[in-house]
């Protein structure tokens, strides 16, 4: 049945090109419509500022910074060529392999809490209710920045005076070091991410459910299958190229972050919150070394690269079930 | 098995919307009230602790009404109180020139916004409506860099601003993100794409350039996804924390969302001016809470839509 299916699609993609040449050829032998015969100068200064910033901002950059990773340079001289060094010095960084280990963790709970926080409100909402107000109240964190989520939830885990303690507190009897411990940094973190980023996932999510036919569920529901078996039969494979677009998402963010780590604990204590990204930012600004910060985002890029493809494979991500 | 088909049998009788489960239903809606509840319980907590006053908060902590209520907190924010009356309620020295970081914020979120959602429209409507030699390859080749993540451009973008002096200006920090959106330019030509040829065509045939087509038909018809895509950049832009960070170090420029972060972490790390932080935070997520309530609706909707393209 697989198999099939991925054989399939290559045929009509192959007609389509066809199809395509055969116009193109058509165009440049004159018939094009009169009206479409200054198109070429207006369309290239259409896209010229768009063009601009590409080549400026985008692409020159990119190659810049691969260009830089392989270089010693610290800003006021220009770059000097170093090959591998810097990816030698890497191999041998502690606080990187520290640092990517802080933030493989955080990532893993984000996703793992996050996915599966939002997938049970989507799909419960989507089961309850329509209504917009909710759905608009639960993104609410999603429109905050992650400065302003990072400080409301370091006053509400403050260890003396935070709402959290003190609830804690009356019920346990002894309070907990959340920003502060070695053990609870991350996870506190994490925490502070998924409660910013649940909502919008849920809506995500929820607009992935509203594209599944209701006559599906009629169907199973009528063959008697109990809610349960809906939810891990029917929404989930039928949910899945949505859910896997979510858990990339969410990775990918994950990754790169660094406004609610700076603002919550600044990567203390002693590095057990410092973030890839944060060790980037401090390589890059405090010590000036920027060859070395570039050939870690390098490094993170790859990753990143290298996680999307899979993950892409895994979850199949582009096709559901049936279809 | 038989319960659960006579019970099934009788829910298509009498319509989907009778529940076999009201107890399961019941605790779905407690589900849903606990998630609402901890998404809104920081934002009521960030109003009554602005509103307390910074050394009563001590006495109780927990209390769920503001404690010694006073506007004191957003008067030290605003920067209106005297140092005096600051240190009488428990403020730190510090202060925020909120009124300042807020012009930067609206500039920055403004300008950046309005630039790259008009040069993304133009370029959307050369890819959807016009035809020229290039345009598939140019279209590929922009779609491409919807892959590559920030971090990559970061640092050399920083370089190349700052080779341009152009750090510490409006100028550096809206320039990068001014011009080119891959997304936004993909997002419109999709709108654009869709939309009938019609009254372009009559207008062309009345002697109308494509110009000119451009901004009396294709761009009123694209209005609600272009403010859509205006809303979710001046979100973005706004919130906007490390691309602002690496580019200025001086408050004339500096956006709120940054000034916020380093008021915070001037502020003394043994007894925090909490009262006067959470009333600088509701300053900065206000704007962003106008929009919503202006908008909700439109935003909610529109996350579906742009999330799933």
């Amino acid at each position: 049945m697989a198999t099939i299916y991925r054989a399939t699609p290559a045929e009509p993609a192959e007609a389509s090109r066809a199809v395509k040449r055969r116009g193109r050829n058509k165009q440049r032998t004159g018939s094009s419509a009169p009206a479409h015969r200054h198109d070429w100068q207006l369309g290239w200064l259409l896209i010229a500022p768009a063009i601009v910033g590409f080549v400026f901002f985008a692409a020159y950059p990119l190659i810049r910074g691969i260009y830089l990773s392989f270089t010693t340079f610290h800003v006021l001289s220009p770059p000097k060529w170093s090959g591998l060094d810097n990816l030698k010095e890497l191999w041998h960084d502690d606080v990187f392999w520290s640092s990517l280990r802080v933030t493989v963790y955080f990532v893993g709970l984000s996703v793992v809490i996050g996915v599966l926080l939002s997938l049970a409100t989507a799909v419960i909402l989507h089961r309850l209710t329509r209504s917009t107000v909710i759905r608009g109240l639960i993104i609410l964190p999603f429109l905050i920045s992650g400065v302003v989520a990072a400080l409301v939830w370091a006053w509400m885990l403050d260890t003396q005076l935070g709402i959290v303690n003190n609830v804690i507190e009356k019920l346990t009897g002894h309070t907990v070091m959340f920003l502060g411990s070695p053990t609870w940094a991350i996870p506190s973190v994490a925490l502070i991410s998924v409660w910013k980023s649940m909502g919008y996932n849920a809506i995500l999510l929820f607009a992935g459910l509203q594209l599944i036919p209701g006559d599906v569920y009629e169907a199973a529901r009528l063959d008697g299958a109990g809610e349960f078996q809906i939810f891990r039969r029917i929404t989930v494979p039928l949910l899945r190229p949505v859910l896997a677009m979510v858990v990339i998402l969410t990775v990918i963010g994950s990754f790169q972050v660094f406004d609610i780590v700076q603002v919550a604990t600044q990567g203390g204590p002693a590095n057990a919150s410092l973030v890839l990204q944060m060790y980037i930012y401090n390589k890059a600004f405090t010590q000036f070394d920027f060859g070395y910060a570039s050939t870690m985002s390098l490094a993170l890029f790859a990753m990143l690269i290298a996680i999307t493809f899979m993950q892409l494979r895994l979850t199949r991500a582009n096709e559901a079930d049936t279809n | 098995m038989s319960i659960a088909l006579t019970a099934a049998r009788r829910t298509s009788r009498d319509g989907r919307e009778r529940r076999r489960f009201p107890i399961g239903r019941a605790l779905a809606w407690i589900y849903i009230a606990g998630v609402l509840f901890v998404t809104i319980f920081p934002f009521y907590w960030i109003l009554r602790t602005a509103l307390s006053n910074n050394y009563a908060l001590a006495t109780n902590p927990s209390s769920p009404l503001p404690v010694g209520f006073t506007f004191g907190a957003f008067e030290r924010a605003l920067g209106l109180s005297s140092p005096a009356e600051a240190a009488a309620q428990g403020g730190s020295g510090a202060s925020l020139d909120i009124l300042l970081y807020l012009r930067n914020s609206i500039i920055y979120a403004t300008v950046l916004t309005a630039c790259v959602v008009f040069c993304s429209a133009l370029a959307a409507y050369a890819f959807a409506r016009l035809r020229w030699r290039g345009r598939n390859l140019m279209f590929s080749i922009f779609l491409c860099a919807l892959m590559v993540p920030g971090i990559l451009t970061l640092l050399p973008n920083f370089v190349l601003i700052k080779d341009l002096g152009l750090t510490n200006s409006f100028a550096g920090m809206i320039l990068p993100g001014a011009l080119f959106s891959a997304f936004d330019i993909f997002f419109l030509r999709q709108f654009m794409l869709g939309l009938s040829t019609e009254v372009e065509e009559a207008a062309i045939i009345d002697g109308a350039g494509k110009l000119k087509v451009f901004f009396r038909i294709i761009l009123p018809m694209t209005a609600v996804p272009i403010t859509t895509l205006s809303l979710l950049t001046f979100i973005n832009t706004w919130n906007d924390y490390f691309w602002p960070l690496l580019v200025t170090n001086d408050q004339s420029v500096r956006p709120l969302t940054l000034a916020l972060a380093v008021f915070k972490q001037s502020s003394p790390q043994a007894a925090p001016d909490w009262a006067g932080l959470m009333a600088a935070t509701l300053v900065a997520a206000l704007p962003m809470l106008l929009l919503f309530t202006l908008f909700g609706r439109r935003i909610v909707n529109s996350i579906g839509f742009t999330g799933l393209k």
